[in-house]
């Protein structure tokens, strides 16, 4: 087999070295009665060619080839080729966490490097490297604000991401942290500020909010900043699209943000893997989940980095730990540094534009094909739309026949918003797709 | 072995330090719709100034950057990387190119299910793979790494005895567990207690007896456990929780010893998880992605989190209406990506590979630990599997601890064992070589650690002096603690930078 580099010369001399007629004896210390004694129930190895083809086979049963125009925590962003040239170097690739300093300055610097880079462009002080996702970076930052405000209740605006919030219940439900929801303010889409001011109470750890919300939205970060502190809670902001933060003003009111970096990393395949990110202000490092990397000298005196404060992790810590987080994804933390190193402070203000501008020309668009905006709040690439003309599943149905992949039929959600699509355009949108796809809606 | 610096002419500075204003690194596709004013159409307070201390460096110059860096590292594919419990094996580079396939690389979670059949097959197969490898009944794929899995299974765990109205507190781990474990305990909301293991490493039976009474779960376990030895008892142990009332969990991050030859299942497990980064060849890149299916006995299918896939007549259908579930651990359907590639290394084995595969990791170990017997301390004398456990009690005597060993190690061309873990062996050096290791690897890496061992007698000094051939010398982590510096600082005008 090609994965195995031994000659069945080797095998017996190794076996003969170990004092052993066969490789049974290996297993001894397997108790004969749970050993399995048949073959696994798996078909024969197959060959490079043969496995490519099965994995062609199944993409063809895919929407390979099609437009679309969903996003709501996944998109659709041009990413240059130089991220796989240089990530999949088996230097990067094949490489553990890097516990061995010495022979890891590379991973090591890197992570430095897009600490630094998430710290910039969220407006906190520092950022760790990294947790799975932004649904899973949630759940995470709210632990470590009950860790910090010793309170336990959330307040998590209904206009986070759905799948989040599920996400949330399953984590916090039980360690005795209740959630509720606060709605939002069905004119702008944005939450529900006199609600989250009601509902704010002494016990009160976080509120949670998203921004740009799940319907695209830019929320008042500053204003729900303010409500949150003067009751003594801390403002946890999530995001779902990096892509807006090049043109977004940052979310640095927050006390923690937590987010997902797959626009700027990973194709969306099918969900994953991507990167979420965890950051924060200065004072807050020690009740924060997840690897760090810092700074330091080597013993000849030149700049070194390697992983630190480690005792607030799980292999020190055991289970007083910030967090049982181990594995994590660093090598798609390094695929979003390399296309931030790429893009840069120029480049991610451009292409914020880009993907304003392709999402108000939609915008606009559907609106003159009869459709209707049913909020009112600034959106940057993606946004709620109700199709008057014909049923959201029509419309989606008719973008099929063109080979495009509608909007998210929101009713599966949000029961209240039946009948509306939630729409993404990114860069990589062209006109004559989104022209296409206005057309399904008169 | 003399000191030198290798890489002398690529000292290189991190991102900000190459930046200036003005130099790009891309070209975005030329705009097709009318610009839009960001002020106007956001409102001024939503648009941010600039992003301050961000890079701005040229396309060739960060491929020289990260392509220099990346010389500083280690990795699978210069030579043997034997951590202990972390099953570095070589990662085929098949399963990255069926990973990158346009239909699969650039699909969206929410396409129809009618636009997904082959991807919803990918999971079917998977699923059905690890459940016959596991020796249970139902697979998720969800969890996205070993340690999100185990949070998986605690609250699969938890939901199951809730449904039996029986409210139990704590979960039993041996001391030889990983961190993780009691940490995951603490996260799903129950009480780790640590039960001490016997003189072999292994679960002490009485111990587990006087443990178990009606507050307890659910016992964790590794198996083989990480002194790589196999837990024998086992069922005896899943056959004592199930009188109590209690589950088994097992923690399958040493599974590599054990794929084609035994099944969990078949030992009384109720619920364990996969490392797909680990047995199943997908890279580790530094620290993840990985992916931590949880494969379960029937009696906990009904609390998987959702959804879950099922065949129908017209097709591959997600199952939302799951009454009895979790809920949801992660968004979409977990690492994807690294489902393809495990399920690639697998159509490449087929039954009978996987099964060989660990035979040769076993070997492997078996033939290392004949090696280094005599010259290291071999703390449990237990038979391993797919790794061996020294102890640095010899060494420790002339002054050189296993983490001293581990960096000269370094010089000889190896990333270095697990050091200092499973902490029930005291100062141990956990050595997993996995089965793609040939025998010339294998007789270098003895030869290696044979002669650290006489460098120990001979020259201490020189040992604890590691790494002499590394562009970095030892690192010093303490400082890095003391006062943490996590991120690049703009020098102050006038200054150059550190």
């Amino acid at each position: 087999m090609r994965y195995l580099p031994k000659s069945p010369a080797e095998r017996e001399e190794m076996l003969a070295t170990l004092g052993m007629g066969g490789v049974d004896e290996l297993f001894a210390s397997i108790p004969e009665r749970l050993r399995l004694g048949r073959a696994l129930e798996i078909p024969d190895g197959q060959s490079e060619f043969e496995i490519r083809e099965f994995f062609e086979d199944r993409a063809n049963e895919s929407a390979r080839g099609y437009a679309c125009f969903l996003g709501a925590g996944a998109y659709r962003h041009y990413r240059p080729v130089v991220i796989d040239a240089l990530a999949t170097r088996g230097e990067f690739l094949t490489a553990y966490t890097p516990y061995q300093a010495e022979i890891s300055q590379g991973i090591l610097t890197t992570i430095f490097e897009f600490q630094t880079m998430v710290a910039q462009l969220t407006g906190m002080d520092v950022a760790n490297a990294s947790m799975y996702d932004g649904s899973t970076a949630v759940p995470e930052a709210c632990m470590m604000a009950a860790r910090i405000t010793r309170r336990n209740r959330f307040l998590v605006a209904q206009t986070v991401h759905p799948e989040y919030r599920q996400v949330l219940d399953t984590y916090l439900a039980h360690q005795g942290l209740p959630v509720q929801a606060v709605g939002c303010d069905q004119a702008t889409g944005q939450v529900d500020l006199a609600e989250l001011e009601a509902k704010l109470g002494d016990d009160t750890a976080a509120v949670v909010i998203q921004s740009p919300n799940f319907f695209g939205i830019l929320e008042q970060v500053e204003e729900a900043a303010g409500l949150a502190h003067r009751r003594g809670a801390l403002l946890v902001v999530a995001f779902t699209e990096a892509a807006s933060l090049g043109l977004v003003a940052p979310p640095a009111a927050a006390d923690i943000v937590a987010g997902e970096l797959q626009s700027f990393a990973h194709p969306s395949s099918y969900g994953g893997p991507s990167v979420g990110i965890l950051a924060t202000k200065s004072r807050h490092i020690r009740q924060m989940p997840g690897r760090l990397v810092g700074e330091t000298r080597d013993a000849d005196g030149r700049r070194a980095f390697c992983l630190t404060l480690a005792t607030r992790e799980q292999h020190i810590r055991r289970a007083r730990a910030t967090s049982n987080i181990c594995t994590n994804q660093a090598l798609v933390a390094l695929m979003a540094t390399i296309y931030m190193t790429l893009l840069g402070k120029r480049g991610l203000r451009e292409l914020g534009e880009h993907n304003l501008a392709k999402a108000h020309y939609l915008s606009d668009s559907l609106r003159a094909s009869g459709a209707e905006m049913p909020f009112s709040g600034p959106f940057f690439n993606e946004f709620v739309v109700r199709p008057t003309a014909r049923t959201a599943a029509a419309v989606n149905g008719l973008a099929l026949e063109s080979k495009i992949v509608g909007g998210l039929e929101l009713g599966r959600f949000y029961p209240e918003l039946d009948g509306t699509l939630l729409v993404c355009t990114t860069e990589t949108a062209r006109r004559a797709e989104i022209d296409a796809y206005a057309r399904c809606f008169r | 072995m003399s000191r030198t610096r290798q890489h002398l002419t690529q000292d290189e500075l991190l991102v900000f330090e190459r930046s200036s204003p003005g130099k790009v690194g891309y070209q975005l596709p030329r705009l097709d719709v009318p610009p839009v004013d960001p002020r106007e159409a956001l409102g001024p307070s939503y648009v941010r100034a600039s992003i301050p201390g961000f890079p701005e460096i040229s396309e060739v110059e960060a491929v020289r950057h990260f392509t220099r860096l990346s010389t500083w590292n280690y990795a699978i594919d210069l030579g043997m990387y034997p951590l202990g419990s972390c099953t570095m094996k070589y990662n085929p580079r098949l399963n990255e190119a069926v990973a990158r396939i346009d239909g699969i690389v650039d699909a969206h979670p929410y396409q129809p299910e009618a636009l997904a059949q082959g991807l919803m097959s990918i999971q079917a197969t998977l699923e059905a793979y690890l459940a016959e490898i596991a020796g249970m009944d139902a697979v998720t794929l969800q969890p996205a790494a070993g340690a999100h899995g185990e949070l998986t299974g605690l609250l699969l765990i938890r939901a199951y005895l809730e449904s039996r109205k029986s409210k139990r507190n704590i979960v039993l781990i041996p001391d030889s567990a990983h961190g993780t474990n009691p940490a995951t305990a603490a996260i799903a909301g129950f009480e780790a207690r640590e039960i001490q293991s016997n003189r072999r490493g292994t679960i002490d039976m009485d111990a587990l007896r006087a443990a178990a009474d009606d507050s307890v779960a659910a016992l964790m376990v590794t198996n083989p456990n990480t002194l790589g030895i196999f837990e024998q008892d086992i069922a005896e142990v899943a056959e004592l929780l199930h009188a109590r009332g209690a589950q088994l969990y097992v923690d399958g991050a040493n599974m590599n010893a054990l794929v084609g030859i035994a099944r969990p299942g078949d030992s009384g497990a109720d619920v364990m998880h996969l490392n797909l980064h680990k047995t199943f060849s997908t890279p580790h890149g530094g620290g993840g992605p990985g992916a931590g299916p949880v494969a379960v006995k029937s009696h906990l299918e009904p609390f998987l989190p959702v959804p879950r896939i099922h065949r129908t007549e017209a097709g591959l259908r997600y199952d939302w209406n799951r009454p009895a579930t979790i809920g949801r651990v992660r968004a979409f359907y977990g690492n994807f990506g690294v489902l393809v590639r495990a399920l690639a290394y697998i159509l490449a084995h087929g039954g009978l590979g996987l099964r060989n595969a660990t035979v040769d990791a076993v070997l492997n170990a078996t033939y290392i630990r004949k090696g280094l017997e005599g010259h290291y301390e071999l703390p449990y004398p237990a038979p391993s599997m797919h790794e061996c456990i020294f102890s640095d009690a010899r060494q420790a005597r002339r002054g050189v601890k296993t983490g001293d060993i581990a960096k000269r190690l370094i010089d000889y061309g190896f990333h270095p064992y697990t050091v200092s873990f499973p902490l029930i062996a005291r100062g141990a050096l956990m050595i997993e070589p996995t089965e793609t290791e040939s025998k010339q690897e294998l007789d270098q890496f003895v030869e290696a650690m044979q002669q650290i061992a006489k460098e120990v007698e001979s020259d201490p000094e020189l040992v604890l002096r590691a790494p002499l051939t590394t562009r970095t010398s030892r690192v010093d982590e303490t400082r890095a603690a003391r006062k943490p510096v996590l991120t690049w600082q703009e020098a102050p005008a006038g200054n150059g930078s550190a």
